[in-house]
């Protein structure tokens, strides 16, 4: 919402500098995002007509104007814009002239062709937003006068306002000019239009009707005559234009300034091309049509509000866009200008439907003032009656259901309970009664209220533009808002509970810094995936489908971490940054009968460059500093991975994650040439059940004695198998066990064997192991490996 | 011959077995040499120690003298020994350590340096914040109901404010009824379902909107929500919680405030501005009280508790800290990106 302070001071005195009143504004929950300060003088930009267009010979996308500013030359001006025609008075920059944003206007060549300055966009001005076309102004300016001057902004201030869903009373000037009148304790008027009224009343010859009452609040007509020819007035072209609203037509123009003025849309007919002056609101039926003022044929699905003619046939669609049937023309004599309420939810879905969103439909959608159409019809005859066109006597008007405005019952105990002050009655009613909200003690005390508070109990009568004020909340914000939140003391309140992570988040920080550690970094791909990306990982095609989504490659809920990683490894491979060593933990999503997908946490590690051993020494070894303990490596092939390479993580019969390298054909399918060794688990379920919360054991202080046992094992006895035989064989006496060595030589060993050799220290907590303990212990060890299938080498 | 001679003779042989013995072993050059050859010069066996034998056969008024020239000898070249040995030890520690000589800066191999993402180093930052200020922090779904994202928090169907934001729906369930997350506040909502006030939580998590990628939009993005529900919260709490939040997150000469604004779910609603130390703005999020009809919708009793809410981008604030200025660096995966934090 743009407004100029001139346009606030028309209805409050409002002074001091800008930044104090954009201070002000924001501090009143108007965001200011942008203010601008018009020059007092636009040196040098001034205003110049378009006296002719023609091609550049050399070049397409710049054409030659050739422009007049009164001063009895023609300048040649090369120009990248087509937007303005012949006739259109446009702002030139002359030669000499320094920019807002310092470029320097000279004499320059462009294809060969010479440019006498420049013709200027409203953002090269940095007199609006609009930097698509040249700022066209209105005609009525006079050639060679400096711009700012003729558009009688020299010195005014522009604020673009952010204004927020709950404050359809602020997407207008009085609006804001009420906020601020009351925050600087200035009087703020509304004054009644001065306008008379000529000729027949028009309720002889308008008649309205309305057949949805709760699609329309309120459809209000004024009937206006003598309107062929009449001009917009320069001030409110002007105005228009510095709010970015390019001038059209009289008509189009006063509405538009008495909507930004007041924040009520109006729409005009040709009373002319409506037969028998009768204006009706239903809803549509389904398929019916409409021309709309665009030229467009619009289908309309039953239910929008539809505004039609004496036959019952649409000529206009109900807040969002007039029809072509009964469009005001230069030739216009009779004008009916309709002002309505139209419910909101309404406006918004058949504008979102149509693709149609105004200025006026924004404003239906968040709730116009029900009671200013009157004003708002004859502030437009106001500002037409110096062009001669002469208003009607009589308010045409048929009513709708209006939402109801109870009152709302306030305790000013729980003000200040919510707020955090100590604010008397007599404060919090100088915050709202400036805005327009009414006081009044409440006659009975609410008994029902389950908890009482100190102070006064109110009846608070809600403003007609206030419609999203209804409950004793929404009052505490205005009192809040008025009063300032930076006048409010801070305290801060003080938790009762110990701060902290969860154990299972603790432990998710261990995992990533355990991971880290080891030399692997964290990335973040996103969680999106494209369809085929599954397949492409040798996985199942089943991730949750996002029904809306902008582009395919954001179509799908990852299942699995791995086409994120292994399209990380790619992207980098690709930038000759082979080798990386990746980890992510993140969500991933299984669909489900559930009310939610099941959702679950998961870590994933992509060692590229290496071989499905380094992925089963980092579980190994992430298990050692985490503490995962009960977990078997199982070797067998899983989906996606290399089928004689690849292990299950299993504990208690639930498969916890997969570890071992990516399947040969998945790594060429993601353009990877490298082998990639990789880790995925279900992170949150580790977590939970199989962290080993460490318990001290105290060193032995007896020696110990290591035994070296060599066997030969057939390669389809996994080595974890004999280990797990030597470890409860050893039993209690079992400090430590390690594979040290592994070697194949079919020679010597015979094919499909291996010799698998390991070191056992073994020491007892309380006494020195006799040798003959020692011998025992081994034997047990050889019985219990032969059982688990190898054979001790002799 | 007399006594005399035999004396002298024996203090001259002596001297000259001790010269000797003195140039053999300065003529040892290492200390293997020079510790074989020392039964040879100090031992019962070497000359100079046998001539202890002959001092008894020397005339009684002799021996003292004769006695005394010997060990003196015999110190002499016990002392030239050790300080020999200790040179040739010296010297050999000497060219053992040269030629163990390295050049450290010589470093073929650099093994990698594993880091967390930008994103979770500042997301712990934060929570860590959080968890010193009392909260704990809370975990919710990134897929969500239409009902908790939405409808528990006061947005009605058809509500214009659900036009703030750019849902994404995914297809589970009746059309319409799941979602990813459009932010972090459906926590707010599960955790006053499943504990009893007093709440002191922060829920941080990932976010997603119909968006297009671009310098400062991605379809998904993080932020973090905290929540506070108590007896007697008020709007001056959340302006004290976001102050204390402001000052040990962002550090001294850093200040907040709170501006008037609109959240279905809120109210009072603000968004809070961080100033720096400059003078310049930072508009960094959205808050307020909790809506007495979200407290009510999640079985509290407002009249009973009050509570407030605040929520903000992550990704923004790790961009501000490292001066990133593509929101989508964050998640290209680049090594070179990656390694830098």
């Amino acid at each position: 919402m743009k407004v100029l302070l001139s346009w606030l001071r028309e209805f409050a005195p409002i002074e001091g500098a800008p930044e104090a009143i954009a201070e002000d504004l924001s501090d009143l929950g108007l965001a200011v995002e942008s203010m601008a300060t018009f020059a007092a003088v636009s040196d040098g930009i001034v205003v110049a007509r378009v006296a002719g267009l023609r091609p550049h010979p050399d070049a397409d996308r710049i054409q030659l104007v050739d422009v007049d500013a009164g001063d009895g030359d023609l300048r040649q001006v090369c120009c990248g814009a087509f937007n303005m025609a012949v006739g259109d008075l446009v702002p030139l920059a002359t030669v000499g002239t320094t920019m807002p944003n310092g470029l320097e206007i000279g004499r320059r060549r462009m294809r060969g062709q010479h440019s006498e300055g420049m013709i200027c966009s409203a953002a090269e001005l940095e007199m609006g937003t609009d930097a698509e076309g040249i700022m066209i102004l209105p005609g009525d300016l006079e050639l060679g006068e400096d711009l700012t001057a003729a558009l009688g902004v020299a010195g005014d201030v522009l604020f673009d306002l952010e204004v927020n869903p709950n404050r359809p009373d602020a997407l207008s000037v009085v609006g804001v000019a009420r906020d601020l009148a009351a925050r600087r304790g200035l009087p703020f008027e509304l004054p009644e239009p001065q306008v008379g009224t000529v000729g027949a009343p028009a309720g002889e010859s308008v008649r309205v009707e309305i057949l949805a009452p709760d699609l329309c609040g309120h459809f209000s007509v004024r009937l206006l005559r003598n309107a062929a020819g009449a001009r917009t007035p320069p001030l409110i072209g002007r105005r228009l234009l510095a709010l970015g609203m390019r001038p059209i037509n009289f008509v189009v123009d006063l509405s538009n300034y008495v909507m930004l003025e007041v924040g009520q849309p109006s729409h005009a007919f040709d009373a002319d091309l409506v037969p028998g002056g009768a204006l009706g609101v239903r809803r549509a039926a389904e398929g019916e049509q409409v021309e709309t003022l665009d030229g467009a044929a619009r289908t309309l699905h039953a239910g929008d509000g539809v505004i039609v003619d004496s036959a019952e046939v649409p000529i206009g669609i109900a807040g969002v866009m007039g029809g072509a049937s009964t469009e005001i023309s230069e030739a216009t004599e009779t004008v009916l200008l309709e002002a309505a309420w139209w419910n909101p939810t309404d406006i918004a879905r058949t504008s979102r439907r149509l693709g149609l969103r105004s200025e006026a439909s924004a404003r239906f959608e968040a709730g116009v003032d029900p009671e200013i159409a009157p004003w708002a019809l004859e502030r437009f005859a106001e500002l037409a009656a110096p062009g001669g066109v002469a208003l009607a006597p009589e308010l045409v008007q048929a009513h709708g259901h209006l939402p109801p405005r109870p009152t709302v019952r306030v305790r000013t105990g729980r003000v200040n309970a919510i707020l955090g002050t100590c604010l008397t009655a007599a404060e919090m009613l100088a915050c709202l009664e400036p805005i327009g909200f009414g006081i009044a003690a409440a006659e009975v005390p609410p008994a029902a209220a389950p908890r009482s508070y100190p102070g006064e109990v109110w009846d608070v009568t809600v403003p007609s533009w206030r419609l999203d004020t209804a409950t004793e909340i929404d009052v505490i914000e205005e009192v809040g808002r008025l009063w300032s939140y930076s006048r409010i003391a801070r305290t801060v309140p003080k938790s009762p509970h110990p701060g902290g992570l969860t154990s299972r988040q603790r432990g998710r920080r261990r995992v990533q810094e355990a991971l880290a550690g080891f030399g692997l970094t964290e990335a973040m791909p996103l969680p999106f995936l494209a369809p085929g990306d599954l397949e492409r990982c040798g996985l199942p095609p089943d991730g949750i489908t996002v029904t809306n989504p902008l582009v395919a490659e954001e179509s799908i809920m990852r299942t699995s971490l791995r086409p994120g990683l292994l399209k990380a490894v790619a992207y980098n491979a690709a930038r000759r940054q082979p080798g990386v060593a990746l980890f992510e933990v993140g969500h991933v999503h299984a669909s489900g009968d559930g009310e939610l997908p099941a959702e679950s946490d998961c870590l994933a590690a992509a060692l590229a460059g290496c071989e499905a051993p380094a992925a089963a020494a980092l579980w190994e070894r992430l298990c050692r500093a985490m503490g995962f303990a009960g977990i078997e490596v199982r070797n067998e092939a899983t989906a996606g991975m290399h089928p004689t390479r690849s292990a299950v993580l299993v504990s208690g019969g639930q498969t916890l994650g997969v570890l071992g390298e990516i399947d040969p054909a998945v790594t060429a399918a993601f353009d990877i040439a490298e082998r990639v060794a990789w880790l995925e688990c279900d992170l949150g379920r580790l977590l939970e059940a199989h962290i080993d919360s460490p318990r001290y054991r105290q060193p032995s202080r007896f020696p110990s004695s290591d035994i070296d046992l060599a066997f030969v094992v057939g390669e389809p006895v996994p080595a974890a198998t004999v280990e797990a035989a030597l470890r409860r064989a050893a039993g209690e006496s079992l400090a430590w066990l390690r594979l040290f060595d592994v070697f194949r030589d079919p020679d010597r060993l015979g094919a499909g064997c291996r010799s698998l050799a390991w070191r056992l220290r073994l020491q007892a907590a309380d006494r020195t192991l006799t040798d003959a303990e020692v011998g025992e212990i081994r034997a047990a060890c050889i019985a219990a490996a032969e059982v688990a299938g190898a054979a001790l080498r002799d | 011959m007399t006594a005399e001679e035999t004396a002298s003779a024996l203090v001259a042989e002596a001297r000259g077995l001790a010269t000797d013995a003195v140039a053999a072993l300065t003529a040892a050059d290492t200390v293997a040499e020079l510790t074989a050859a020392r039964p040879d010069l100090l031992g019962k066996g070497a000359p100079l120690t046998g001539l202890r034998r002959r001092v008894g056969s020397l005339a009684p008024e002799d021996r003292p003298a004769a006695g005394r020239a010997l060990s003196e000898a015999l110190a002499e070249v016990a002392a030239r020994y050790e300080a020999r040995l200790d040179e040739l030890r010296a010297a050999e520690r000497r060219r053992q350590l040269e030629a163990e000589r390295l050049d450290l800066t010589e470093l073929p191999e650099r093994p990698p340096v594993g880091r967390l993402h930008v994103i979770s180093q500042t997301q712990r930052r934060l929570e860590d914040v959080f968890c010193a200020m009392g909260y704990t922090v809370a975990e919710g779904p990134e897929i969500e109901t239409e009902w908790h994202n939405f409808g528990a928090l006061n947005f009605p169907p058809g509500h214009p404010a659900r036009d703030m934001y750019d849902t994404l729906y995914v297809d589970h369930g009746p059309p319409g009824s799941t979602l990813l997350r459009t932010h972090t506040s459906p926590v707010q909502v599960r955790v006053m379902q499943r504990q009893s006030p007093p709440l002191y939580v922060v829920a941080p998590g990932r976010c997603y909107r119909q968006d297009t990628a671009d310098a400062t939009h991605m379809p998904v993005f993080h932020q973090i929500e905290g929540l506070v529900v108590d007896e007697g919260i008020t709007l001056g709490d959340l302006a004290g919680a976001i102050e204390t939040f402001t000052t040990a997150y962002f550090g001294p000469g850093f200040t907040s405030r709170l501006r008037p604004s609109y959240f279905p779910f809120t109210e009072p609603s603000a968004e809070f501005d961080v100033q720096r130390p400059d003078g310049t703005w930072l508009e960094l999020g959205g808050s307020g009280m909790v809506h007495p009809s979200v407290l009510e919708v999640c079985g509290l009793d407002p009249e009973r508790w009050s509570g407030f809410a605040f929520g903000f981008g992550i990704d923004r604030l790790a961009m501000l800290r490292y001066s990133i200025d593509d929101l989508r660096d964050l998640w290209t995966n680049d090594s070179r990106f990656l390694e830098q934090f």
